[in-house]
């Protein structure tokens, strides 16, 4: 077994074991929330997979941004790993969310800012996914893919002030927010921070096998490509276009 | 070659395209910029087929929207504003598609490329003949619209008018952007409004609140809404300049 496989073996347990020990935490060892009881508990999930989808984005942004100043194949398969664990990751929050809200608001979706920006990110990098799949030419595939990873990166941002503006039922921040009586009891973002931990280890697992399964059949595509190269040394009729 | 420096010869000799890119120095970017525009607008001037079509399905939108809500003055002032940006963007999103496909079918794509005309500059054109022919259809459909719906449009124009400005051109530079990348994807004309659309959100909303307090009665300044419109172009320009140059490689 060679040496990189052996660490992501272990990378691959650790996550699995930091996953366990971190459902262990979000119910034995979180305090009970005073008003919304055991369904807040769904929150640490929640917010974890939403901060990890971010860190995923930026990752297909910058490896998007790598892939056109260097044109190496490598990078576009790091922004697609990473675009679709991003996308899992926000599909949890997306399901998340309305599963606390339903007894909280009483409502399973409000088109409220974040909830609206979140569903617009959501279909931007589902078609992000899908473009891939419509692209037959790689190297096209690759420039439009990444072109759209950074286009549709900075104009996160920019929804959510739009957005923002427009509309406003959502909990502020408990973190970072503008809020001073609101904040997290210390077990508690001990406990996010924990479950995020372990959410950003299962997104390295599942880029970086994603990832492995992307370069073998960029490496299929290539060997395919050598041997159609041979087998069809005669040359096309002047004029004839692949496709015609 | 010979009356070149030579250490300019080496980097040159490189690639065989370098040696276009350094042609270009002869010719203004602007020249090239507005060669294309003229190019484009010539084309159209021949064909009327994208203007036409376009001002036509934007004109069945609007239409078909009448069936959605009574449209007297006071609900179509509630609702006319999304109703007359969302057949804006579905036009522009749907016009986007054949204009760069009008250069597939004789592959006049590649002769641009081959042109001593850097790929900015092309997309630069493209971008404005696009910004044109939409800036086009809204001027043709905002009257239809006034008239169809009982909105008085003639006081606030020149309101209306600065946000068709900032508006298309937040459309028409991401949406050139993705018709480039798009015109050898299958379902493209399903691709494209499924990757547009979502990043066209801000300014969907920002049009529609900036174009509704105009109307509203009495009208409203909308600043938020414009600097927002104004911020998205900003943000869509700068993306656009920084990406033009990687779109158009082989």
């Amino acid at each position: 077994m060679s040496p990189s496989r052996t660490i992501w073996l272990v990378v691959t347990l650790v996550a699995a074991l930091w996953m366990a020990a971190a459902g262990y935490a979000i119910f034995f060892i979180a305090p009970d929330e005073s008003t919304m009881h055991a369904i807040q508990r769904i929150f640490y999930i929640h917010v974890g997979s939403a901060w990890t989808a971010g860190i995923a984005y930026f990752v297909v942004a910058v490896a998007g941004a790598l892939y056109l100043a260097k044109r190496d194949p490598r990078y576009d398969w790091a922004a697609l790993s990473a675009g679709e664990a991003g996308f899992a990751f926000t599909t949890v929050v997306l399901v998340t969310g309305p599963i606390w809200a339903k007894p909280i608001w009483g409502i399973w979706w409000t088109w409220d800012p974040r909830l609206t920006w979140t569903f617009v990110l959501w279909l931007m990098y589902a078609a992000y996914l899908l473009l891939g799949t419509l692209v037959d030419d790689k190297q096209r595939r690759a420039t439009l893919r990444s072109v759209y990873g950074i286009f549709a990166f900075v104009n996160v941002p920019l929804v959510w002030e739009t957005i923002r503006w427009w509309r406003g039922q959502h909990p502020s921040p408990v973190i970072g927010g503008n809020d001073p009586k609101s904040g997290l009891d210390p077990t508690m973002r001990a406990v996010l921070f924990f479950t995020w931990g372990a959410t950003a280890a299962l997104f390295a697992v599942l880029t970086r096998s994603r990832y492995r399964l992307e370069a073998i059949r960029g490496e299929a595509e290539e060997l395919r490509q050598q041997i159609e190269d041979s087998t069809l040394s005669a040359p096309r009729p002047v004029g004839a276009r692949p496709g015609d | 070659m010979s009356s070149r420096p030579q250490s300019a010869a080496d980097s040159l000799s490189s690639s065989s395209s370098t040696s276009f890119t350094s042609s270009t120095s002869s010719t203004p970017f602007v020249t090239s910029v507005l060669t294309i525009l003229s190019k484009e607008i010539r084309t159209e001037l021949r064909t009327r087929e994208l203007l036409v079509t376009t001002a036509a399905f934007a004109l069945t939108v609007v239409f078909m929207f009448s069936f959605s809500f009574d449209p007297t003055s006071a609900e179509s002032r509630r609702y006319g504003p999304g109703l007359l940006w969302i057949a804006f963007l579905f036009a522009g999103t749907l016009m986007l598609e054949p204009a760069f496909l009008r250069e597939q079918a004789n592959d006049t794509l590649s002769a641009l490329r081959l042109s001593p005309i850097p790929p900015t500059a092309i997309l630069l054109g493209k971008t404005l003949s696009n910004f044109l022919f939409l800036a086009i259809t809204e001027a043709l459909l905002i009257p239809v619209f006034a008239v169809f719906y009982n909105v008085s449009v003639l006081p606030v124009l020149p309101g209306i008018a600065l946000v068709c400005l900032l508006g298309t051109i937040g459309i028409v530079v991401p949406g050139t952007i993705f018709s480039a990348v798009t015109a050898h994807a299958r379902m493209r004309e399903l691709l494209l409004p499924l990757l547009l659309l979502p990043i066209l959100t801000p300014i969907l909303i920002a049009a529609t609140e900036a174009t509704a307090a105009f109307l509203s009665d009495p009208p409203e300044w909308p600043a938020m809404a414009l600097k927002l419109l104004a911020g998205a172009d900003i943000i869509f320009l700068t993306a656009a300049c920084l990406l033009f140059d990687s779109l158009l490689e082989e």
